[in-house]
């Protein structure tokens, strides 16, 4: 495998790994919370212990997180030297606000997990919130990072010396707000129907039912909101994107020529030489309203991009297929539980419905994986768009394949590993928590 | 500010190394501690560690993070030229972050904990060890910038004796700073003397090492005692930490845990400051004389001012809440062994 090829599968392979744990332990201290407020008001112990089972949830995924999160900041250096010396110092603004984000959760989530009866019950709450909050906040900072590589601001490039940094200026460019609105509400949609799916299942089973349909409706009522706020997001997005970078959008949609009043393209497979797109569905105009809010304005093609700047067609189309139809599904699911909730109340615990959750389960990081998988391919050949390209900024080093092969290693085993502690975790629901007779064992 | 910054950067190493040191020692003197001693040790050393466990490898980070926005240039000298020790020492840490959480918070406690045990304990060493071999390479003059072929670029830049017996010794203090630590966890008689028994012996360890840092400096020709010696602060520092360590010798026999603590921690910041004093502002040594300074490599004023003021900004929220947190659970701790 070429040097060039390994590190780009590193880092996705990395990213996409930390993503994971972070969504879950950016959200889960909400819904941790959720459940530790309702023990606080209605003493009902079903609550607590719902509460202490997530919190272990919490240890696990913050630890390893904040280990794959480590990982990360070492390896922009080991495999992008020459991107990290030149844009450091520009967009490092939001990584040293981070850095603080991450202290206040790490110390906030030392309070929590140790603080069991040893603080006011409140102020112990308290301390849950405030890991989630700063979890947030952490997101968002690091995606401000990401979204400086969309959109390069905050300094000038002045023969290939970039001078008048502006760290500030950087750090709200442009997509900043699009991008990190997004992604938070897509961290709570991923881990909500997660979360709920894996519930569903045990009520389905059988097993400890009480426990795991308290868990079940905090988990549901987060995924299914967020759920129906995401395509709003995910329209910003899209008009976003469009203005900023058009190479992206026309990949994204396969959109090869330049037109007016352009079609809306659903699924199909893309034909990069002939420039055309087989047994895909299309919607006259959409595409235009999509992008500009105007039936009939102009959308660039990817024939107006110089074949050096055009971004992989097919992956960043299929990806971006494949997050809207997801979406598309969830909402529907969502639609379908609000109804429940509010008009028909004997549908919301039915088999069918938990079974469409169960159903659901991995469609929220599936989305997620795949939404990171359009920007990020949907940015190339560039890495600092417009600026740098992805192949300059490479380290040296040869022989990367094997770190990528050694990584590849260590996440797969560290996976499996998790997936299994899980396993463990809520099979044990039952004789931690024996929540049918409201009384405590354990 | 480029001073606020780099104050910054030294005391984020010198915690991660006395925070993180003492964690790391943790799962070393697990590896040297007899078997039915053990679960007794491993289940004091995780009350003191586990509220400020998960804020210890911060430290690491702001480091990486001060590194890469306010002195670029360093950051990626390193991070291509010590490619290979770093992604060692990142393989050290990824395997003991999560082989500890895994072994604390495992729903069951079986069979599986024999998985978890030794790569806890065997990353407990690497991680540190690879550590020192950073340090060392960075400031020895190994890193070779117009190396020609792979092995004198990217091997030789840390492969050396020298390398290897910071390493060492690296590993040896993160021994030592636990060894202390746990002291003043004692609830009795016995631990207390089955923990001040280790203590003495691990002073004599990281002793060995020491010299053995020197030795190998002197067989390659690194002017280890010139640095060292060459001016008057450097000399001060070293004179304090020898001294102190002869006190905390004799206060071993006495049951002093917090004196004992603070004198640890007071001779790794003298040997930190030892180390670092006598080449500052450089920070990278190069093959050939040439070297990185932290005051030419700095990046431009706009960024080392924002990064100041993220920094001081960050440090007014992050201090109290760490303070209070150690606090209340000493306190908290002090009450139940009191009932
Ligand atoms: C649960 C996950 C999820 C779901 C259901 C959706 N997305 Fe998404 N999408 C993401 C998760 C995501 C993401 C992984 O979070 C991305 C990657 C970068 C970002 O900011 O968000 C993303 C990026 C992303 C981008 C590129 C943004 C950029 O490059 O700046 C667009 C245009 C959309 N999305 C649009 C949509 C639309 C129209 C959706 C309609 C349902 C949608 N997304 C659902
Ligand atoms: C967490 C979600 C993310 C995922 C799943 C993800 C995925 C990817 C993928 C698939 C690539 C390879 C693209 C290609 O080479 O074709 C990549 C590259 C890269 N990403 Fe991301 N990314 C994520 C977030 C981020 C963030 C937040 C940053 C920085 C702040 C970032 C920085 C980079 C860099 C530096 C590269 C290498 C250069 C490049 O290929 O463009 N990524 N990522
Ligand atoms: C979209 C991409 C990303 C998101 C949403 C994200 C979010 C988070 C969150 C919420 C955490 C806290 C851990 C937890 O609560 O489980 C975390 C940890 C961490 N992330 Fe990321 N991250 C992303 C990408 C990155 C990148 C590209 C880097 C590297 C430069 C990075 C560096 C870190 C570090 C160092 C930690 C550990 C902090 C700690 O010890 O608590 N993250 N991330």
């Amino acid at each position: 495998m070429d040097d060039f090829l390994a590190a780009r599968l590193q880092m996705a392979f990395s990213l996409g790994f930390h993503i994971v744990f972070s969504c879950i332990g950016m959200v889960m201290p909400f819904f941790m919370c959720t459940a530790h407020y309702l023990w606080l008001k209605r003493k009902k112990a079903v609550y607590l212990d719902v509460t202490r089972a997530w919190s272990k949830g919490v240890a696990i995924f913050f630890a390893t997180g904040a280990v794959s999160g480590t990982v990360l900041s070492f390896e922009l250096g080991l495999l992008w030297p020459k991107f990290m010396e030149h844009a450091g110092p520009i967009f490092g603004m939001p990584f040293s606000l981070e850095g603080t984000a991450f202290f206040i959760e790490a110390i906030a989530l030392g309070f929590y997990l140790y603080g069991w009866n040893r603080f006011h019950p409140w102020f112990h709450w308290f301390t849950g919130v405030i890991v989630g909050i700063s979890g947030l906040l952490s997101g968002i900072l690091v995606v401000a990072a990401n979204a400086w590589m969309n959109s390069p601001s905050g300094f000038d490039l002045i023969n290939g010396q970039y001078l008048n940094i502006d760290p500030m200026k950087a750090m709200f460019n442009e997509a900043w707000f699009s991008q990190a609105l997004h992604m938070c509400v897509a961290a709570f949609v991923s881990t909500g129907f997660a979360v709920a799916g894996v519930h569903a299942l045990m009520i389905l089973k059988g097993q400890n039912v009480n426990f795991h349909r308290k868990a079940f409706q905090i988990a549901a009522i987060f995924g299914t909101v967020a759920a129906c706020l995401q395509p709003i997001s995910g329209d910003i997005s899209a008009k976003d994107v469009a203005q900023r970078q058009p190479a992206k959008l026309a990949a994204m949609e396969a959109h090869f020529q330049t037109e007016k009043g352009a079609g809306l393209i659903i699924g199909g497979i893309p034909d990069t030489a002939a420039k055309t797109v087989k047994y895909a569905i299309k919607i006259p105009k959409a595409l235009s309203f999509m992008a500009t809010g105007d039936f009939n304005a102009e959308v660039k093609g990817l024939d107006q991009i110089p074949q050096k700047d055009q971004p992989p067609v097919a992956v960043v189309h299929y990806a971006f297929q494949i997050m809207v139809g997801l979406g598309m599904a969830m909402l529907g699911l969502a639609v379908i539980y609000f109804i429940a909730l509010f008009k028909k109340k004997n549908w919301a615990e039915s088999k069918w419905m938990l079974k469409l959750f169960v159903i659901a389960t991995p469609m929220g990081f599936l989305a997620l994986e795949a939404g990171w998988t359009v920007t990020e391919v949907g940015r190339q050949p560039w890495i600092i768009y417009g600026v740098m390209r992805t192949a300059d900024a490479v380290t040296p080093m040869p022989g990367i394949a094997y770190s990528f092969y050694l990584f590849t290693a260590v996440y797969i085993s560290l996976a499996i590993i998790v997936s299994l502690l899980l396993f463990r975790q809520i099979t044990m629901v039952d004789k931690l928590y024996d929540s049918s007779t409201d009384k405590k064992i354990q | 500010m480029v001073y606020v910054v780099i104050i910054f950067l030294w005391t984020a190493i010198l915690l991660y190394i006395l925070l993180g040191g003492a964690d790391f020692g943790a799962g070393i003197i697990e590896l040297f501690t007899s078997r039915a001693n053990r679960p007794r040790m491993r289940k004091k050393m995780y009350e003191a560690i586990g509220p400020i466990w998960e804020a210890n490898h911060m430290w690491l980070i702001i480091v990486i993070v001060i590194l890469f926005v306010g002195f670029p240039k360093i950051y990626t000298t390193v991070s291509i030229y010590l490619h290979i020790p770093l992604v060692c020492m990142l393989l050290g840490i990824i395997a003991r972050g999560t082989a500890f959480v895994f072994r604390n918070y495992d729903a069951v406690k079986d069979h599986m904990q024999k998985i978890y045990t030794p790569i806890f304990v065997i990353s407990s060493v690497v991680t540190p060890f690879f550590l020192g071999v950073i340090a060392a390479s960075a400031v020895s003059g190994q890193i070779d910038l117009h190396a020609q072929d792979f092995v004198s670029a990217y091997v030789f830049s840390w492969l050396s004796w020298f390398s290897a017996s910071v390493g060492i010794f690296t590993v040896t203090i993160c021994a030592y700073l636990a060894t202390v630590f746990i002291i003043g966890e004692a609830e009795n008689e016995q631990d207390r003397q089955l923990f001040t028994r280790k203590a003495r012996r691990t002073i004599f360890i990281v002793m060995a090492a020491g010299g053995l840092v020197f030795l190998a400096a002197h067989s390659e020709g690194i002017p280890l005692l010139r640095w060292i010696f060459s001016d008057v602060p450097g000399i001060i520092a070293l004179i304090l930490a020898t001294i102190s360590l002869v006190i905390t010798f004799v206060l071993l026999l006495r049951n002093k845990p917090i004196i004992l603590r603070l004198l640890a921690g007071f001779q790794v910041t003298m040997i930190l400051f030892a180390a670092t004093y006598s080449h500052f502002p450089d920070i990278i040594l190069l093959k050939g004389g040439d070297n990185l300074s932290l005051l030419t490599h700095q990046g431009q004023v706009k960024t080392m001012e924002t990064l100041g003021y993220a920094l001081l900004i960050g440090s007014i929220f992050i201090i109290p809440a760490l303070v209070y947190l150690i606090y209340s659970f000493q306190q908290k701790r002090g009450s139940k062994e009191a009932h």
